[in-house]
């Protein structure tokens, strides 16, 4: 492994630069044209190289000689306090990934997902009730961002919300960059306890929700408890964290793009709403860490070789932005773009199992929040709304709005 | 246009269907890829070289 300690390699991650909360921090959008491949430097000293150009980004995560284990030396690990050893399937390289991925395949498959509009739709219209007949002005973030992928996770696998304080909290603690060890071990701990008691209640008394079919699984031979488990937590974490920071970061970028929300508010054609959201996911980009990897092979890329050992950080957020990929004004938001080649969900075997959930959610959000709210606005001013640059996954912490 | 599916690779993701839905489905039992059509009409071609980009499995191949 390189141990070249230049001054000249740059630290990462860095926070986004002032006054342009959407954008990918400049540094790496100039390695993009400059250097594509280059090294930068983490926390603990280590150098893994970070790919920056979407076509590099799209061939390596699609390659086999590329690990996601993060038990492999070389790993580029964002943290001190390690970070993704909750995260079960998604740490696994295959074939175990894909033994225990398939698993869990057939409830995110895209029509079993759109059987379940109405009940989002209903979600969504009530908690929008909800917000016209309380209190202005309003935190959106905790009043409806959260609670709407949270209901839905919580009825996809039969999580009694009446507990979503305790998982909420808990799936912050995991995934929080600054979170210590003892706090996110013991939140993965209190996680793991509580969808294993779960999955044994399923296990006598099985429901019409994912982990009862988990449990069926664990009957029928296929599955353990532990990795039954192991599923539960993950979905849980990976299902409601994501798309709540979608929806309050996506409703921040429509007020300060008013032309854009236009088109969204007036139309009730379901493509045109659905081409905005990919949009929105290629231009914001919730994971503004990237993907880390491990080469476990030599590896030619860019003009230079990535040895067996060496971590890879591949900045998503960055390749979305990419001319070569998206020719028109990639740094623009554009909801009429045809952008459903972003990799805003990653790429190869691991891109995100919950992507139609994901879509149809946020589908649902948009085009309903701003057609019943339509004066709907923020309270505070844009340079006053605390953004995560402190978190694994971007968002707001809080969106005061009123209308 | 010839199309072909490799149904090990497939990790379910849905999106050949989003892309192509009178060609691709996913089985009920396990979300993985089903080919409802290999020899598509002129008309879906578009839609089939979507689905095949940005497969992330790289498990739909063309032959045109
Ligand atoms: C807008 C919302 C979301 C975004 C932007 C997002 C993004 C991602 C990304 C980038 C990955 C790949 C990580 C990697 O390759 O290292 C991923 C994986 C994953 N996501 Fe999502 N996700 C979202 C919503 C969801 C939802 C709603 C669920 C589930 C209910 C979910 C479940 C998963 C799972 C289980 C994986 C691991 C897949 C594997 O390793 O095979 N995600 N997601
Ligand atoms: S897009 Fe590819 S991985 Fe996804 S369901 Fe279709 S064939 Fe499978």
């Amino acid at each position: 492994m390189s141990t070249a300690a230049g001054p000249e390699i740059p630290d990462f991650p860095v926070a986004r630069a002032p006054g342009c909360p959407f954008d990918p921090p400049p540094v790496w959008q100039a390695l993009r044209n400059n250097a594509p491949v280059s090294k930068v430097r983490l926390w603990d000293g280590s150098t893994p190289w970070l790919v920056t150009r979407y076509a590099d980004q799209r061939a390596l995560l699609a390659d086999p000689r590329v690990s996601v284990d993060s038990g492999r030396p070389g790993y580029p690990h964002l943290s001190p306090h390690g970070g993704g050893s909750n995260l079960g399937f998604l740490r696994m390289d295959d074939p175990e990934h894909s033994r225990l991925r398939r698993l869990v395949t057939a409830p995110f498959a895209v029509k079993r997902i759109e059987a379940m509009r109405p009940m989002v739709q209903k979600i969504v219209d009530d908690l929008v009730d909800g917000l016209l007949t309380g209190p202005k002005p309003v935190d959106l973030v905790e009043a409806f961002a959260l609670p709407v992928p949270t209901l839905v996770i919580s009825e996809l696998l039969g999580v009694p919300y009446s507990d979503h304080q305790f998982f909420q909290e808990n799936s912050t603690a995991v995934i929080r960059r600054t979170a210590t060890m003892e706090e996110r071990t013991a939140a993965g701990r209190n996680l793991g306890e509580y969808l294993g008691e779960l999955v044994g209640r399923k296990l006598a008394e099985p429901r019409d929700d994912v982990l009862s079919e988990l449990a069926a699984r664990i009957k029928a031979g296929d599955l353990t408890h532990r990795e039954a488990t192991q599923i539960g937590v993950l979905l849980l974490i990976a299902g409601h964290e994501t798309t709540a920071n979608m929806i309050a970061l996506g409703t921040v970028a429509l007020m300060e793009h008013p032309n854009q929300l236009e088109l969204l508010r007036r139309t009730d054609d379901p493509h045109v709403v659905a081409t905005a959201v990919e949009e929105l996911l290629r231009y914001l980009h919730i994971t503004h860490n990237g993907m880390q990897r491990v080469a476990v092979d030599d590896i030619d890329i860019a003009g230079l070789t990535v040895h067996a050992g060496e971590g890879l950080l591949m900045l998503n957020e960055v390749g979305n932005r990419d001319p070569e990929a998206f020719p028109e004004a990639p740094d623009t938001l554009d909801i009429t773009r045809d952008a459903r080649h972003h990799i805003a969900f990653g790429f190869g075997v691991h891109q995100c199992l919950g992507q139609s959930l994901a879509r149809m959610e946020l589908q649902v959000v948009y085009s309903t929040l701003h057609r019943r709210i339509p004066t709907l606005r923020r309270a505070v001013g844009l340079d006053r709304i605390p953004f995560k640059h402190d978190a694994f996954i971007y968002g707001v912490h809080e969106l005061p709005v009123t209308w | 246009m010839k199309v072909t599916i490799e149904q090990d690779r497939c990790i379910g993701t849905g999106q050949c269907v989003l892309a192509a839905s009178s060609v691709f489905d996913q089985r009920d039992e396990d979300g993985i890829v089903v080919l409802l059509d290999d020899n598509p009409p002129a008309d879906q071609a578009d839609g089939v070289r979507r689905a095949a980009m940005v497969c992330p499995a790289l498990a739909i191949r063309l032959a045109e």
